[in-house]
């Protein structure tokens, strides 16, 4: 039996072939309407994520399972204090597959410890959220046909960001990638990322604070939120806020063959006026997502068409 | 009373200057009936000062402890006034329940009864992290 709590937990094989998978739910889906039927996916919701929680539902039901399952810590055992280990242990008996959101760092690991069934983390504090991440290798994969020899740009929060850490993780793997880091001083990629990751297996990278003079060179670029409380003082914030964020002028600057990923939600960080631009990606990319936890689901659960 | 000779026990030599009390404490020796010697500051080729435990009882080591606390130590077991047996020590692969996760977002500080485990992950620097949250020990 296998979990998937950390994306690097998956070999590259294993990504191929989940997005081979997933590709082809995208032809066919019909083909795949009952694989699930009679097993049930318990959707775990220690905190609220209610995209993440609909995309794990709607990829179950669409695979022909059912789901059950709580959406925050309050309507759940935790809140009157029942541990991860013991709330894990009663799920199990219930459900064929566990998805699990948690505040806490660390904890779909110990659940895993303790399950007799498959558990896939749907994101545990700041730490790891490996389906979005296979959403993002989708996305890019589908959009433009291949993983490797693609200039990828990160922008805004590169410091605190985990889909950006997880992402150039994942990236790393693939050859002739180039990475772009574009952000504020402040909000740079943190040196034990920079030391084991990108110095260490010698990665092509340059790190900068200018979105225009990047996009121009850029295959993907990934938008991230620059939050406000990241920042040690309000002038620093007020005169950052505006460089990063993405607008139709910008847009201009990049290439027509570039695609625009963001992980969702956004508050300004792109502005309403990309939306109807072919290179904005991310809807499409949110709709992949439930594409590639379908994929994900039946390996996990060891089922074939 | 002479507090070099062993007839039977273990000698704990090449610690670092200044950890004898630490691994007294790590290994509970504290608890032990038998004699136990401490030396601080020795003189050292190898080190220039170190410290040397003797413990004159041969007790059951927990090598993981010890090598995580100082992996340079050399461990002499002694028998019939000999050593019987010479142990170099590394810095174990994973040690449990000997230092706490730091990170206040860890499931380790809420979940009750689980076992605070690191995983070393980078021999060379001797960096270890809590399986859980990935944090670095401290
Ligand atoms: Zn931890």
């Amino acid at each position: 039996m296998k979990h998937l709590i950390d994306v690097l937990d998956l070999t590259v094989q294993e990504i191929d072939a989940l997005i081979e998978r997933a590709a082809d739910i995208v032809e066919h889906p019909d083909r795949y309407a009952h694989v699930c039927a009679r097993k049930k996916l318990a959707a775990l919701f220690f905190e609220p994520s209610t995209r993440t929680r609909l995309s794990f539902e709607a990829a179950m039901y669409e695979l022909g399972g059912n789901v059950i399952g709580f959406s925050d810590a309050d309507s759940s055992s935790a809140a009157k204090g029942e541990s991860v280990s013991d709330t894990i242990r009663v799920v199990c008996s219930y459900a064929d597959i566990i998805a699990m959101r948690h505040p806490k760092e660390g904890a779909p690991m110990v659940a895993s410890l303790k399950s007799t069934v498959p558990i896939i983390n749907a994101g545990d504090g700041g730490h790891n959220h490996p389906t979005q991440t296979l959403t993002d290798l989708f996305t890019i994969r589908r959009e433009f046909g291949r993983l490797d020899g693609l200039t990828i740009g990160c922008c805004g929060d590169l410091k605190f960001g985990r889909t950006v850490h997880s992402l150039l993780n994942a990236m790393s793997r693939y050859t002739g990638v180039k990475f772009v880091l574009i952000s504020p001083e402040e909000l740079r990629v943190p040196e034990y990322l920079r030391k084991e990751l990108l110095v260490e297996r010698n990665l092509d990278y340059v790190e900068t604070t200018d979105l225009e003079s990047a996009l121009p060179d850029l295959d993907v670029l990934y938008m991230t939120r620059v939050q406000r409380e990241r920042f040690f003082n309000e002038q620093d914030y007020i005169r950052l806020k505006d460089s990063y964020v993405l607008t139709r002028e910008k847009m201009a600057l990049a290439k027509d063959t570039a695609r625009i990923l963001h992980p969702l939600p956004r508050v300004n960080e792109i502005s309403v006026d990309v939306d109807d631009d072919p290179r904005a990606a991310y809807f499409r990319q949110a709709e992949n997502g439930k594409y590639i936890r379908m994929a994900l689901i039946m390996k996990l659960l060891e089922v074939e068409v | 009373m002479i507090i070099g000779q062993i007839k039977n026990g273990i000698v704990l030599d090449h610690i670092h200057a200044g950890k004898a009390m630490k691994i007294y404490d790590a290994l509970g020796l504290g608890e032990l009936e038998c004699t136990v010697a401490i030396i601080k500051n020795a003189d050292s080729v190898k080190l220039g000062k170190k410290d040397i435990l003797k413990v004159f009882e041969v007790i059951d080591l927990d090598l993981d402890v010890l090598g995580y606390i100082d992996p340079g130590i050399t461990v002499n077991i002694i028998q019939n006034g000999k050593v019987s047996e010479r142990k170099h020590l590394a810095l174990p692969e994973r040690i449990t329940d000997q230092i706490r996760c730091k990170n206040p977002r860890c499931i380790t500080s809420v979940e009750q009864g689980l076992p605070h485990v690191f995983r070393l992950t980078n021999r060379e620097q001797g960096i270890y992290r809590c399986i859980y949250c990935e944090s670095k020990a401290k």
